[in-house]
C-alpha cells in the first residue's frame, strides 16, 4: 500500500475494510476479505533469509538522543575488529537515519545485484544498510506514515543480500511504534537474541526506558541488558567530574536493580566518542570486543588522572550462546 | 472528524507554536517547558500540550494556582507511568485529533505543542489538524553536532513542504561550563545550529548551554526561570522567549 487514508484503522484490525474511512481506499476489498489479517508471507521469506545470520541484536531506547546509533556503531566496529567475524549494521530509523554519518559513509549508494541489495561495506567484514543511502540529498525529508516505513523495513530484512553474518545489529529510532513492532514481527520467526537498551542517567530518560522495557515484555523480546550512556563528564582541564545529566532517581543502576535486568555498563560523556570513525586527525575511542573472560580489572579501575575513556567499565554483552566484552581502546592520531 | 467541525475549541487561542526537531534527545520538551515558563513570566497564559472531563470536553491540567499554565498529554491518560503506548500511526493520529477537538482550551495567549522526533504520522497529523487555526510557526531545536544537524535539515524540509513557517532554530546543549574551573567544553561539538539556520535561510534564535541545574529542575518539576536567574542557560532562554513574543502571526500558506 502506497497511500493510506488518514484514519486507516489498520490492515490487521477488525474494522479493516469495514470502517467509514475505508470508503474509497483502493485496498478496501482486500482488507474486507480478511487478507490483511492473514500472516504476512514476508515473515517466512525473512526467516529463510535470516538463516545465514547467527545473532540478531536490537538496540532500543524509549528515549531519543541517548546514543543508540553511537552505541550500535561502536558495537558493530568492536565486533568487526576480529576479521573472522562478519558483522552487519542495519539502521531502521527511517525519518532520522544517523548511521551513515556516524560510520563516515555519507554519500554512499546502495547497489542492486541478482541476489538483492548489496549493503555498503565499510570493511570487508562490516556491512551497513540505511535509508540514508537511498536519499539523494542530505536535505531530503522522509515524510512517511507507518505503513510505508514498515514496507521499507520489510525490504531491508528480506531483500538485502547480507550473506553469512555472525552478528546483525539493528539500530532503531526512539519509541514503541511502527518501526519497533515491524522489526519484532518480521523477525519473529527468525529468532532475535535480544535487545540492548540504552539510557542516560536522568529520570526523564529512565521513564521512557521503562516503557521500552514494558514493550519488550509485551512482545516477548528478551532483554540482554541496559547501557547507561553519558554517565558523568570529566573536565579535560581540571579532571573534576560533573554529572551533566544527574541521576536524580539513582540512574540505570537503581532501575536495573528494581526491574531485575542486567546493567551492562556505563559510558561517560566524552566529546571524542562522537568523532566519526574515518576521521584522521585526533583521537578516537572505539569499543573493542574480546571473547570470553573480562580483561583484568585493574586496567578499568576509576582513575581521576586518566583520560575519561578508561573510566568506561567493560560492557558485557551476553546472548544465549555468545559472550563478549567491549572495552575501550584509544586510537592514536595518524 | 476534522477539527473544523469544532470551531469553538481553539478559537480562544491567539498563538500556536510547534516545537520540532528531526533528532531525538535535543531538548524539544525542555525548550517547550522553559518557553512556556518564560512566556508565563512575561504575563501570558500558556498551554503546553504534552484530565478531567467537563461539558465542553477534557479539562487540561493546571500547573499553577493562577491557572496561567495548563498541560495536556497522553501521560495523563495512562493508568501506570511505566505503561508502554504501543500504537501504530493511525491510532496516534486519532488521539492527536482528539487533543485538538475535545479539549476545553478556553482563552489562551500561547499554545506550545511539543512533538516527538521525526517527520511521520504525528507531525503530519498535528500540522493538518492545526492548519485551520494558523499556527505562528515552528521552533526547530537542534544540538550543535553534525549527526543532529543532519536530521534537523530534513525537518526543515518537512516544514517547507507542509507550508509551516519556521520561526527560527534553537541550538541546545551548546557548550558546558565546568562548575569547578569555568573551562567551557563543547561536549557536543559547536556551531552546527547557527550554520544550519544560515544554510536554510531561517532566523537563528540563540544557543542554550548545558546546565545540570536545568536538568535537575526539570526532573524535580521546579520553575527554572524563577529559580535560576543566575544560570548560564537563563539569558539564552529569556532571549528566545522575547523573540517569540515579538513575532507577528503570519500563519500557514
Amino acid at each position: 500500500m502506497e497511500e493510506v487514508p488518514h484514519d486507516c484503522p489498520g490492515v490487521g484490525s477488525a474494522q479493516a475494510g469495514r470502517g467509514a474511512s475505508c470508503q474509497g481506499c483502493p485496498n478496501q476489498g482486500l482488507c474486507a476479505s480478511g487478507a490483511g489479517a492473514a500472516p504476512d508471507p514476508a515473515i517466512e521469506e525473512i526467516k529463510e533469509k535470516m538463516k545465514t545470520v547467527k545473532h540478531k541484536i536490537l538496540v532500543l531506547s524509549g528515549k531519543g538522543g541517548v546514543g543508540k546509533s553511537t552505541f550500535s556503531a561502536h558495537l558493530a566496529h568492536g565486533l568487526a575488529e576480529d576479521e573472522n567475524t562478519q558483522v552487519a549494521l542495519l539502521d531502521i530509523d527511517i525519518c532520522g537515519p544517523s548511521i551513515p554519518k556516524i560510520m563516515g559513509l555519507e554519500g554512499e549508494q546502495v547497489h542492486q545485484s541478482g541476489s538483492g541489495w548489496s549493503p555498503v561495506f565499510l570493511e570487508d567484514n562490516l556491512g551497513v544498510m540505511s535509508v540514508g543511502f537511498l536519499l539523494s540529498s542530505p536535505d531530503d525529508a522522509v515524510i512517511w506514515r507507518g505503513p510505508k516505513k514498515n514496507g521499507m523495513i520489510k525490504q531491508f530484512l528480506r531483500d538485502v543480500d547480507w550473506g553469512e553474518v555472525d552478528y546483525l545489529i539493528v539500530d532503531t529510532p526512539p519509541g514503541t511504534s511502527d518501526e519497533h513492532l515491524s522489526a519484532v514481527q518480521y523477525l519473529a520467526a527468525a529468532h532475535i537474541d535480544g535487545a540492548v537498551i540504552i539510557t542516560t542517567p536522568q529520570e526523564v530518560s529512565l521513564q521512557d526506558v521503562r516503557k521500552e522495557i514494558s514493550f519488550c515484555h509485551k512482545v516477548k523480546l528478551p532483554i540482554i541488558g541496559v547501557v547507561e550512556n553519558m554517565s558523568g563528564f570529566i573536565c579535560p582541564k581540571c579532571q573534576k567530574e560533573t554529572q551533566i545529566f544527574p541521576p536524580t532517581t539513582g540512574g540505570a543502576e537503581v532501575m536495573c536493580h528494581d526491574l531485575k535486568i542486567p546493567l551492562l555498563g556505563k559510558v561517560p560523556l566524552d566529546p571524542r566518542i562522537g568523532i566519526r570513525f574515518r576521521l584522521k586527525a585526533g583521537y578516537r575511542i572505539s569499543l573493542e570486543a574480546s571473547r570470553g573472560r573480562c580483561p583484568a580489572c585493574p586496567v578499568y579501575r576509576e582513575s581521576r588522572r586518566s583520560p575519561p575513556c578508561t573510566r568506561l567499565l567493560s560492557v558485557r554483552v551476553a546472548t544465549k550462546d555468545s559472550l563478549f566484552w567491549l572495552k575501550p581502546r584509544i586510537h592514536q592520531p595518524l | 472528524m476534522e477539527a473544523a467541525g469544532e470551531p469553538g475549541n481553539l478559537a480562544g487561542v491567539r498563538h500556536i507554536i510547534l516545537v520540532l526537531s528531526g533528532k531525538g534527545g535535543v531538548g524539544k520538551s525542555t525548550i517547550s517547558t522553559e518557553l512556556a515558563l518564560a512566556l508565563r513570566h512575561a504575563g501570558k497564559k500558556v498551554q503546553g500540550k504534552a484530565v478531567h472531563q467537563c461539558d465542553s470536553g477534557w479539562v487540561p491540567v493546571f500547573v499553577d494556582q493562577e491557572q496561567s499554565i495548563s498541560l495536556m498529554s497522553v501521560g495523563f491518560l495512562l493508568e501506570k507511568p511505566d505503561e508502554a503506548v504501543v500504537w501504530r500511526g493511525p491510532k496516534k493520529n486519532a488521539l492527536i485529533k482528539q487533543f485538538v477537538s475535545d479539549v476545553a482550551w478556553g482563552q489562551l495567549d500561547y499554545l506550545v505543542v511539543d512533538t516527538p522526533p521525526g517527520t511521520s504520522d504525528e507531525h503530519m497529523a498535528v500540522v493538518d489538524t492545526l492548519r485551520p487555526y494558523s499556527p505562528l510557526g515552528a521552533l526547530v531545536v537542534t544540538t550543535p553536532q553534525a549527526v543532529s544537524v543532519g536530521d534537523v535539515r530534513r525537518e526543515l524540509t518537512f516544514c517547507k513542504k507542509v507550508g509551516l513557517r519556521v520561526i527560527g532554530v534553537v541550538e541546545n546543549m551548546s557548550g558546558f561550563v565546568c562548575p569547578h574551573c569555568a573551562e567551557c567544553t563543547n561536549v557536543f561539538s559547536r556551531g552546527g545550529g547557527e550554520e544550519l539556520a544560515r544554510h536554510a535561510g531561517v532566523p537563528f534564535l540563540g544557543s542554550v548551554p548545558l546546565d545540570p541545574e536545568l536538568t535537575r529542575s526539570l526532573e524535580e518539576g521546579r520553575d527554572f526561570i524563577q529559580g535560576f536567574p543566575e544560570s548560564p542557560a537563563f539569558p539564552a532562554l529569556s532571549c528566545i522567549a522575547q523573540k517569540i513574543l515579538n513575532e507577528a502571526p503570519v500563519g500557514l500558506s
